[in-house]
């Protein structure tokens, strides 16, 4: 293991050099007085100040969190039932082909995802009338189906892992199958839910393409302001707003690993 | 089954406590009948007409090995899997059509089962809360069962903080708690360290004896079956291939399966050379030698048999013994020292191997016998169980 520790050090710290060099150049220019992004002019939180002041910033950050809530919520609920159905009702006709297509949006290119939805939401709008335009709704929908599979595979495999007697147990002290998920899988499968809700918090705060497909006007994400302010030239306030955006997610990446890890550190005990 | 009609074997011994043994008796009345039950899956044959009779405040035990059908057994009684054929009653209600969460039977499962989320009191309480029992009723009984477990103080803690042994208990308390007419439990020993299953094997007897509830216990372990039960059925193949008490199924086997599956045995294959009413002759090529049973069987003349002689059973000497009958001479080929008792392994001139148990009786190590010592093996004519199937 030690054979090596000169090589092994120096490749790690390159790894993560070329990993994070340039977050951590974004978030220390986010904390520069200079108007010139390149150039260093002492330290200052001005750019912060100045974020909060931007209404167009501050509306698109509350879209935003608005859709990422929503999303999360709904991919929980969703794809819990279908993570439900894949490992728990035995082999029935077609489970194959589910258990295939639940992962599809894992790999699905984001262009695709964002233009069938918007495809979709067209066609509807045109045959029902609803979704009236694009807006919040139909981002919020959008997300729910790419973050229900992630949710839905999270589920899946702490359910395998669960000792199906638990279930037969309490069916046999005298739970009817309806109460009995909401008195032991449930709380079983919890952490599980819980990473997966912030998992898809997270997924969803992140996405640019499959949005901007499918918001329409007025409606736009932080994502997508911060592209399109980009595009006219990079400010430090972007920089600023990028570190905050980094905090969040990392924050909820890192509860989702910490739910995890507490859930496969109890599993022995289950 | 069928086979003990045309083998006449000895009646099992008649004990003088035959209330406390009901199936001994013709007109007791089954507590859990089971009736003609099958169970199939798809093409697979788990459980094949199965009939069974268990009388109130039993333990009984189904003994066999994996893949015997004993576990679906069990998972019928217990309302998890649905008989294709046949009945199931219990204190004369057919439970076929009444689903797990209402049937008057609780199951300690092998891997125990316990919700890891909830503490052990609340482990004990559930299936009271599930009944609508009061709050007040729930917490005295739940104590009084913790005690009972001698868990009492450990009520609040989770499953995960306790003990092999402790969460075995946790689990019997919370089964125990409904007061079930049938207590079902799946490898109730198998997950203890081999100390611990014999004070806990005790334990349960006490606690199924103080408490007057019928246990079915499923076990691959024939130790654990015999020092638990009141009486065994022992299945294989989905089939129950003998019912009895310990000690009949250990000196009266009724075919091979059962003499091999509950403890060990020679097994000499023969034909019946003379058939009296009173004795039988089995001559043996593989021994190289005749038997002399003292009791009669009804076969065929020449009809293939098996002579059963438990390794305890043979006795097992450096000078020839008196007796003309059931006489071998042999070497020894492997001598295990266990302690309270010594294995030895016997070579027949013909090639055959017989095992043979001796208690060390003595301390004194010259006067054992000793691997490639030649010795004589010899056996009364009622040690003996002729077998044929």
């Amino acid at each position: 293991m030690m054979r090596y520790p000169g090589f092994m050090k120096t490749s790690a710290w390159l790894g993560f050099i070329f990993l994070y060099a340039p977050i951590v150049s974004l978030i220390v220019y986010s904390f520069n007085a200079s108007k010139l992004v390149t150039v260093w002019g002492g330290f200052s939180f001005k750019w912060y100040a100045e974020l909060l002041q931007n209404d167009q910033i501050i509306d698109a950050a509350m879209v935003s969190l608005k859709v990422a809530v929503s999303s999360a919520t709904l991919a929980v609920v969703l794809g819990t039932l279908a993570g439900f159905c894949l490992s728990r009702f035995g082999r029935f006709r077609g489970r194959l082909a589910l258990s295939g297509m639940i992962t599809a949006p894992l790999v699905m290119p984001e262009v695709i995802t964002g233009l069938s939805l918007l495809l979709l939401f067209v066609a509807l709008e045109g045959m029902f009338g609803w979704p009236s335009g694009r807006g919040t709704t139909t981002v919020i929908i959008a997300h729910t189906t790419f973050c229900m599979a992630y949710v839905a595979v999270i589920v899946q495999s702490r359910l395998a892992s669960l000792d199906e007697s638990l279930e037969e147990a309490a069916m046999d002290l005298g739970a009817h199958p309806s109460t009995l998920f909401f008195l032991v899988t449930l709380p079983l499968i919890a952490p599980a839910l819980i990473s997966g809700w912030l998992l898809s918090f997270t997924l969803s705060l992140d996405d640019l393409v499959i949005a901007s497909f499918v918001s329409g006007p007025g409606n736009s994400t932080l994502p997508m302001v911060i592209f399109s302010k980009v595009r006219l030239g990079v400010t430090p306030e972007i920089n600023a707003l990028a570190t905050l955006m980094i905090l969040v997610v990392a924050i909820g990446v890192l509860a989702a690993a910490w739910q995890m890890r507490r859930q496969t550190r109890r599993a022995p005990a289950a | 089954m069928q086979l003990s009609e045309y083998t006449q074997q000895p009646a099992p011994v008649q004990a003088p406590d035959d209330v406390q043994a009901p199936w001994r008796r013709a007109d007791a009345e089954p507590f859990v009948r089971i009736e003609n039950v099958s169970k199939h899956f798809g093409e697979f044959v788990a459980v094949d007409n199965v009939s069974l009779d268990i009388y109130q405040s039993e333990l009984f035990c189904l003994l066999g090995g994996s893949g015997s059908g004993k576990s679906t057994l069990l998972r019928m009684l217990a309302g998890f899997e649905t008989p294709t054929s046949g009945r199931i009653l219990i204190d004369g209600v057919d439970i076929s059509a009444i689903p797990a969460w209402k049937r008057p039977v609780n199951m300690m499962f092998q891997s125990y089962a316990l919700f890891p989320h909830l503490s052990v009191a609340d482990n004990v309480a559930f299936g009271l809360k599930r009944d609508g029992v009061p709050r007040a009723e729930v917490k005295k009984r739940v104590a009084e069962m913790l005690d009972l477990v001698q868990l009492g103080h450990l009520g609040r803690r989770k499953p995960h903080q306790l003990s092999g042994g402790q969460r075995q208990r946790a689990a019997l308390a919370r089964a125990l708690i409904k007061r079930p007419k049938l207590l079902l439990l799946d490898e109730p020993l198998g997950a203890l360290d081999k100390k611990l299953r014999e004070e806990t094997q005790f334990e349960l007897i006490n606690i199924q004896e103080n408490l007057g509830v019928t246990f079915m216990v499923v076990t691959h372990d024939q130790e654990e079956a015999m020092t638990l039960s009141t009486r065994i059925g022992v299945m294989n193949q989905g089939e129950i291939v003998q019912v009895g008490e310990p000690h009949d199924l250990y000196e009266y086997p009724q075919n091979r399966f059962v003499a091999e599956f509950v403890g060990s045995v020679n097994l000499f294959e023969g034909q019946v050379t003379e058939d009296e009413t009173d004795f039988v002759r089995i001559h043996s090529p593989e021994a190289g030698s005749s038997f002399f049973i003292n009791h009669g069987i009804s076969c065929a003349p020449g009809q293939k048999v098996w002579a059963a002689v438990r390794p305890e059973k043979i006795r097992i000497s450096r000078d020839k013994p008196e007796q003309a009958d059931n006489c071998l001479e042999g070497t020894i080929d492997e001598v295990a020292y266990m302690g309270s008792l010594s294995v030895f392994r016997v070579l027949l001139p013909g090639g055959r191997q017989i095992r043979v148990t001796k208690p060390n009786m003595a301390r004194r190590f010259d006067e054992r016998l000793n691997y490639r010592d030649r010795v004589w093996l010899s056996w009364s004519g009622d040690s003996c169980v002729v077998l044929t199937s």
